[in-house]
């Protein structure tokens, strides 16, 4: 139904792991659900509000980026367990998504997408008559 | 550096980007563990320092600040314990589940005294914030050099 791609996403992947300090953006971690009416996309986007969140359809490819900005400047770092930066992860969708239908929600970091499967793919229950 | 070297050959051979990507897959199944399972290291923490106070900082999405219960023991140990649910969907099924569920509970030892009277704490698009004033008594004192 929906597999990941991005050729972006194992570059950056890649230079998080190597804890590269020009990091293009972090690949957040995303739950994906579906039943018969849509699909529904949990993102972890801690610190991106809404307005710095982007959300792009084109072509199949849905993009989802955050911006992050810098938290803290002053003082001394004294542990530093997590990198904070931008987000961005790609999906590819089946041609069942209605891409006009598709809406967002960004609560407490999390981000919820809906996207709901176009009329003629959603499944129907077919009555059987005695 | 490395990064755009691997995304230059990902634009050249669509194939090695698809290999990238089953490579990436299986290793983001290891990568996932249960909040419960990885006691003690969960959240990721972030502290700095200031002259007057420490500042402790961890991203949780998705909670709610009456999830979390915040605790200084000792005058120099920060506990974070919490919780996050596990959204309810009736029926359906999941393709992906890399995000982590369940409780967790941290102890970081801090770096200087603090004063747990004063310890402040916001939750901000599920960014934990928590201020540390120091101790009066460990905070830097500039003595007076007085000439003979």
């Amino acid at each position: 139904m929906i597999d990941t791609m991005s050729r972006n996403e194992s570059c950056c992947q890649a230079s998080k792991a190597r804890g590269a300090a020009a990091i293009v953006a972090y690949k957040p971690r995303f739950d994906v659900w579906e039943d018969d009416n849509e699909v529904t996309l949990l993102g972890d986007l801690p610190g991106v509000l809404p307005e710095d969140l982007e959300i792009r359809y084109q072509d199949q490819q849905l993009t989802i980026s955050g911006k992050v900005p810098p938290r803290h400047e002053q003082g001394m770092l004294r542990l530093s367990e997590y990198g904070v930066g931008d987000f961005q992860r790609s999906f590819t969708l089946a041609d069942t998504i209605d891409p006009d239908q598709i809406s967002a929600d960004l609560k407490n970091g999390v981000l919820t997408l809906h996207l709901p499967k176009k009329e003629e793919v959603k499944s129907r229950r077919i009555t059987v008559q005695a | 550096m490395v990064g755009s070297r691997w995304q230059a050959f990902g634009l050249t051979t669509p194939d090695w980007s698809r290999l990238q990507n089953e490579v990436e897959k299986a290793f983001e199944r290891f990568g996932r563990t249960p909040f419960g399972l990885s006691q003690g290291t969960y959240p990721a923490l972030n502290l700095w320092e200031e002259e007057h106070q420490l500042h402790v900082e961890a991203e949780l999405p998705g909670l709610e600040l009456e999830d979390l219960e915040i605790y200084v023991n000792n005058d120099n140990q920060l506990t974070i314990k919490g919780q996050r649910k596990q959204p309810e969907l009736p029926q359906g099924l999941w393709h992906r589940q890399e995000r982590g569920y369940g409780s967790f509970s941290r102890t970081l030892e801090l770096p200087t005294l603090v004063d747990p009277a004063n310890v402040t704490a916001s939750f901000k698009h599920g960014i934990l914030h928590i201020t540390l004033p120091k101790k009066e008594a460990v905070k830097p004192r500039r003595i007076e050099v007085k000439a003979e």
